[in-house]
C-alpha cells in the first residue's frame, strides 16, 4: 500500500496544490528517424485543462514530439521511439496498451483540413461510429449537435448537414476536423499547426475555440507563430535541433525566458 | 523507278541543309549572331523547300494513280468488258496489272497481253511526269527558299509552322484511320440489315448462321432470317464476363488494397511488377491453360459431384479471362488507392481508426470514382477478348445461364463467320460487321461511362 507509482505520487502532490495535475509526462522521449536522431532526451509536462503550445524553428522536432503523445509515428516505418510517455500514469508505448484506445483519447487536429470526402454529418459521425458510443440514432445526432456546437460551427451548417464536409472553407473545414475530434470525447487534443493553412479571420476563430476547449479538454499545440503562442497557451516548451531548450509559464517565457535561445528566437533574432 | 526519285530528293534535302547554312554564315560574313535565326534553322528551312512539295506530290500521286491507270485500261479495253460483271472486270485487271509488273497471274489470254503493254505504257508516261513534276517542284522550292535566306529572315517561325502542320498531320491520320474504321462498320452493317431485319438481329434467339441458305440452285441466295439473333451471343458474352469479373473484382481490389495500403515497400517492390508479367502473359497462352488445365479440372470436380460439366464450359473460360483481367483491376485500383492523399488516412487513424476500418470506410469510398472506372475498363476488355474464349468455351450458341454448360460470345462469333471467306457480300459475313458494330457501341459507351466517372469525382480532394 505504501508503494505508490511515480505518476500517482505526482498526481497525489499536485491535487493537493492548486498547479493543475499533470495529465501526460514525456520522460527522456527520443525518436530516430533510420540512421538519423530526430529528437534528444525531451522531458515534458503536459498539464490538464491547459494549454501546452511547442514553438521552435522548423525541423526541430515539435511535430515530432507531438505525434509521439498519441503513437502516429507508429504509421512511419523507420520512426523509433524511445524513452517513456504517459497518460494517467500509464505508459503509451506499454505493448499491453490498444493503440486505437489510446487514440481515442487523444484526439489529433492536422496542419491542413482533412476533412474526409462524406457530409458534415457523416465527418463527425465517423469517430462515435467506429468506437460505437451512442446506442441510437438519436443519440448519435445528438453527439454530432454537441460536437459541432463546441466547435462553434453548428450555426454555420445546421442546414446542410448532409452536404460535403470538402464544400466548406478552410477556416469551417478545419474547426469541422477539431468537432469529428471531439465527438469521440477524447481527453487530450493535440494540434498541429491548425491554423497555418487558416486566414487571420478564421485564424482568430480557431484561437477562441482553442481557449473554450479548454474547459473540458486538455490541448497540446504545435505553431510557428509567436503570438499566437502567447495568446492560447498557459505553458510553452521551446525546441530547438531536437533538444528541449526551454519549458515554463508562457507569461514567463514571452517576458524573462531563461535561456538566450528562446530569447533570441521569441524576439526573432533567429528561427 | 520512283523510289530512286525519293532517295534523290532526301539526297537534295541533306545538300539543301548544308548550302542554306553556309548562305546563312556567309549573308553575315561568319557573325553568327547577328542572324535572326539559327544557321541550321536556314538550313532546314531550305531542306524543307527543296524536297518537301515534292515530296508531297510523289505522295499524292501514289495514292491516285493505280485507280487513274486501271480506269484508262478498263476505258480502252471498254469493248472487251463490257460483256463482264464487276468482279470479273477486277480479275481481268488484276491480271493485266500483274504480267506488266510481275506477280501472280490468273490466266493469260492476248487480251490482257495488250492490256499488260497499254498498262506498262501508261506507266511508264505518269512516271515520266511526276520525275518532272518532282524536279521542277524541287529546283523552283530550293531556288525561292534559296532567295530570301537573310540577316534579318526568321527562317525560325516558318519552320516551326511546318513543323506544326506536319504534327497536325500526322494526328489527323490517326483520326481519320478512326473514323474510316468505324464507317466501314456501320456501312457494312447496313448491308446487313438490307438482308436482315434490324429487330430480328437484335432480339432473335437463334444463332446459327453457317446454315444461312436455306435453298439450293437458283433459291441459294434466299436468306433465313430467322437464324441471325444475336441473342444467345451476347448473353454467352454476358455470362463469361459476369464470370470473369467475379474472378477479378475481388482478387484485383485486394490485392490492390495489399499493395498499397499493407505491404511492405521491399514486397511491394517486388510484388507489383510479378502481378503486372501477368498482363505480359499472350492471351492464347491463356488460351491453352484454360482449355487443356482448367476445363478438365472443372470437369471432374463436376464429377466427382454428380453434375455434368461440359469440357469447354463458361465457367472455365470465365475464370481464366479473369485471371488475366486481374492485374489490369489491381494496377488501376492500386494507382486511385494511392492517390487518396494520406492526411485522410492519418485523420482516421488520428480519430482511433484501425488500419481496415479507415480503408473501408474512408479510403475506399474517396477512391470509389476511379475504382468503378477501373472495374468498367476491366469490362470491356473481358468483352472485347477473344482468343481465351475461343480455346476454352466452345462455338455452340446455347441461350443459358447455366456456367456449366459451353457458350459462345460474340468475339468468337466474329472470327469464325470470317475465316476461310474471302466474299464479303453474303449474310453470313455481313453478320460479323453488324456483331462488331454492336460489340464497338457497348465498349465505346462502357469507355465513356468510365472516363465521365473519373472526370466527375477527381476533384472531390486535392
Amino acid at each position: 500500500m505504501n508503494i505508490m507509482t511515480e505518476a500517482g505520487v505526482e498526481q497525489k502532490l499536485s491535487s493537493g496544490t492548486n498547479a493543475p495535475s499533470i495529465k501526460m509526462k514525456g520522460e527522456k522521449v527520443s525518436v530516430h528517424y533510420g540512421e538519423k536522431r530526430a529528437l534528444f532526451d525531451v522531458d515534458i509536462d503536459v498539464r490538464e485543462n491547459q494549454v501546452t503550445a511547442l514553438i521552435g524553428p522548423s525541423g526541430c522536432g515539435k511535430s515530432t514530439f507531438l505525434r509521439c503523445l498519441n503513437r502516429m509515428n507508429d504509421t512511419i516505418d523507420i520512426a523509433r521511439v524511445s524513452g517513456k510517455i504517459t497518460l494517467d500514469g500509464e505508459d503509451v508505448y506499454d505493448p499491453k496498451i490498444d493503440v486505437v484506445e489510446l487514440r481515442a483519447r487523444v484526439g489529433m487536429v492536422f496542419q491542413k483540413p482533412n476533412p474526409f470526402p462524406k457530409s458534415i454529418y457523416e465527418n463527425v459521425a465517423y469517430g462515435p461510429r467506429i468506437h460505437g458510443l451512442a446506442r441510437s440514432k438519436a443519440e448519435l445526432d445528438g453527439i454530432v449537435e454537441s460536437s459541432l456546437k463546441k466547435a462553434g460551427l453548428f450555426n454555420e451548417v445546421k442546414d446542410r448537414l448532409l452536404e460535403s464536409g470538402t464544400g466548406l472553407s478552410g477556416g469551417q473545414q478545419q474547426r469541422l476536423c477539431i468537432a469529428r475530434a471531439i465527438a469521440v470525447s477524447p481527453e487530450v487534443i493535440l494540434m498541429d499547426e491548425p491554423c497555418s493553412a487558416l486566414d487571420p479571420i478564421a485564424t482568430a476563430r480557431v484561437e477562441e475555440l482553442i481557449d473554450e476547449l479548454r474547459q473540458n479538454y486538455t490541448i497540446v499545440i504545435v505553431t510557428h507563430s509567436m503570438q499566437q503562442a502567447a495568446r492560447v497557451s498557459q505553458r510553452t516548451a521551446m525546441f530547438h535541433l531536437g533538444y528541449l531548450v526551454e519549458e515554463g509559464a508562457t507569461d514567463k517565457m514571452f517576458t524573462n525566458p531563461d535561456d538566450k535561445r528562446t530569447q533570441d528566437y521569441i524576439t526573432g533574432r533567429f528561427g | 523507278m520512283v523510289g530512286y526519285l525519293v532517295v534523290l530528293l532526301l539526297g537534295l534535302a541533306a545538300a539543301a541543309y548544308w548550302i542554306g547554312r553556309t548562305r546563312a554564315i556567309a549573308s553575315v560574313n561568319g557573325d553568327v549572331a547577328r542572324l535572326h535565326s539559327l544557321p541550321g534553322q536556314h538550313g532546314m528551312f531550305l531542306a524543307l523547300f527543296a524536297a518537301g512539295p515534292a515530296l508531297l506530290a510523289i505522295v499524292l500521286w501514289s495514292l491516285v494513280t493505280p485507280s487513274i491507270e486501271s480506269s484508262i485500261i478498263a476505258d480502252r479495253f471498254s469493248s472487251e468488258l463490257s460483256g463482264m460483271g464487276v468482279p470479273q472486270v477486277e480479275a481481268f485487271i488484276r491480271d493485266a496489272r500483274a504480267m506488266a509488273f510481275g506477280g501472280l497471274v490468273g490466266f493469260a489470254d492476248p487480251t490482257k497481253e495488250a492490256a499488260a503493254a497499254l498498262y506498262k505504257s501508261v506507266h511508264a508516261t505518269s512516271s515520266w511526269i511526276i520525275w518532272t513534276v518532282a524536279l521542277v517542284l524541287s529546283a523552283s522550292g530550293f531556288y525561292w527558299a534559296y532567295s530570301r535566306i537573310a540577316q534579318a529572315y526568321r527562317a525560325r517561325h516558318v519552320v516551326e509552322r511546318i513543323l506544326r502542320a506536319f504534327l497536325i498531320a500526322c494526328s489527323v491520320v490517326a483520326i481519320l484511320t478512326t473514323i474510316g474504321i468505324v464507317l466501314s462498320l456501320i456501312f457494312e452493317s447496313l448491308r446487313f440489315f438490307q438482308q436482315v431485319p434490324f429487330y430480328k438481329f437484335l432480339f432473335g434467339t437463334h444463332w446459327s448462321p453457317q446454315s444461312a441458305f436455306t435453298g439450293a440452285g437458283a433459291e441459294a441466295r434466299a436468306v433465313n432470317e430467322d437464324i441471325f439473333g444475336m441473342v444467345p451471343l451476347f448473353a454467352g458474352t454476358l455470362l463469361i464476363t459476369f464470370i470473369a469479373m467475379l474472378v477479378a473484382a475481388p482478387i484485383g481490389l485486394m490485392a490492390a488494397i495489399y499493395l498499397s495500403d499493407y505491404a511492405s515497400k521491399s514486397v511491394r517492390a517486388v510484388a507489383k511488377p510479378v502481378l503486372e508479367i501477368l498482363a505480359g502473359i499472350p492471351t492464347v497462352v491463356y488460351g491453352f491453360f484454360a482449355a487443356l488445365t482448367v476445363a478438365p479440372y472443372f470437369r471432374g470436380i463436376g464429377e466427382s459431384l454428380g453434375l455434368n460439366v461440359a469440357s469447354e464450359s463458361a465457367l472455365a473460360a470465365g475464370v481464366v479471362m479473369g485471371i488475366m483481367i486481374i492485374p489490369f483491376v489491381s494496377s488501376l485500383s492500386d494507382d486511385v488507392i494511392n492517390a487518396v492523399p494520406q492526411s485522410l488516412r492519418d485523420g482516421s487513424a488520428g480519430l482511433g481508426a484501425t488500419k481496415s476500418e479507415t480503408i473501408r470506410k474512408v479510403v475506399l469510398p474517396a477512391a470509389l470514382p476511379g475504382i468503378v472506372s477501373a472495374m468498367l475498363l476491366a469490362v470491356s476488355r473481358a468483352i472485347g477478348e477473344t482468343m481465351i474464349v475461343v480455346m476454352a468455351a466452345g462455338l455452340a450458341a446455347n441461350l443459358t445461364a447455366n456456367p456449366l454448360e459451353a457458350v459462345t460470345t460474340v468475339t468468337v462469333q466474329i472470327v469464325t463467320l470470317l475465316v476461310g471467306d474471302q466474299e464479303f457480300d453474303s449474310a453470313k459475313t455481313l453478320a460479323a460487321f453488324a456483331l462488331g458494330l454492336v460489340l464497338f457501341c457497348i465498349t465505346l459507351s462502357l469507355n465513356i461511362v468510365a472516363l465521365r466517372v473519373v472526370q466527375k469525382y477527381r476533384e472531390q480532394y486535392d
